[in-house]
């Protein structure tokens, strides 16, 4: 999964699973890049990388805050993905319920009853 | 997440133009493969909860086409069509899929996704996970399926990030 963080989108920063914990942590409310590095146990370069992503694709935004830098989530920029992810994922759930429904019908078919 | 039967839907994203569903069913094999290949089972299923479906054409082989309609709930009708590339039997499928816009000619695969659709035995054989990965071959593809508003309805935007943080278990 390592790519150029030019090339970076927001699916691109939502497909890097280390980039997704960040955002379901700030999910929860704004952290310093200290808090992250605790609570996700990575390296602070790491977690810094990962943040500048982010920040690239408008996922999270940065403010100072003393001697600290806290990141906040900005959600409208998973909007695409939210709309991709909610147009696939809805149908599906939708259509494995009515597929129950069918196999448990060939099912009895198939045992003759 | 989407709960069923005691089941859950899982979504994740293996890469940045793709995404995987996997859900398990209650049947062997060899009965889902039958569902999802039977024209009028697939009538019964396929439209999910968003209208009638009204076509279900298989040429079910390799290089077969397909083509399915739907009449959407007091609207026009949705089409969409593919080809299918490899067809292991009670196995697994591999097609790819375009909705149809007007004036495109029922053949056309611009814009076409590939989805991969593995049957794996579960439970002893007794169900089946399936696994529904959906390559959208570009980003300019993908984009243009998140724009075309596939209706999913009006949600927080907030849920995307508790949907992914449950799918990363």
């Amino acid at each position: 999964m390592a790519r150029a963080a030019t090339t970076a989108d927001a699916f691109n920063a939502v497909a890097e699973p280390r980039r997704r914990e960040i955002l379901d942590v700030l999910a929860g409310g704004e952290r310093t890049v200290s808090e992250l590095v605790e609570l996700l146990e990575l390296a602070q370069p790491h977690v810094s990388r990962h943040l500048r992503v982010l920040r690239e694709v408008g996922a999270v935004e940065v403010r100072d805050a003393g001697r600290q830098r806290v990141y906040r989530l900005q959600p409208q920029a998973l909007k695409p993905i939210h709309d991709w992810v909610s147009g696939y994922a809805d149908l599906w759930a939708d259509r494995f319920d009515l597929l129950d429904g069918v196999l448990g019908d060939i099912q009895d078919q198939e045992s003759g009853h | 997440m989407a709960q069923a039967g005691g089941r859950t839907m899982d979504v994740t994203f293996p890469s940045d133009v793709e995404i995987l569903i996997t859900r398990t069913v209650d049947a062997p094999p060899h009965l889902v493969f039958k569902a999802w290949t039977t024209p009028e089972l697939v009538l019964r299923w396929w439209p999910g909860r968003r209208g009638e479906m009204t076509v279900a054409e298989m040429d079910f082989r390799v290089g077969g086409r397909w083509r399915y309609v739907m009449l959407a709930h007091g609207e026009a009708e949705v089409a969409f069509h593919g080809t299918y590339r490899e067809i292991e039997p009670d196995a697994r499928i591999v097609h790819t899929e375009v909705m149809e816009f007007p004036g495109m000619a029922q053949d056309g695969e611009d814009g076409a996704v590939v989805n991969t659709v593995p049957f794996a035995p579960a439970d002893d054989g007794a169900a089946t996970r399936v696994s529904i990965r959906t390559h959208a071959g570009s980003r300019e593809v993908r984009d243009m399926i998140a724009q075309s508003g596939m209706e999913g309805g009006v949600r927080e935007q907030f849920e995307i990030i508790g949907e992914i943080a449950a799918s990363l278990t």
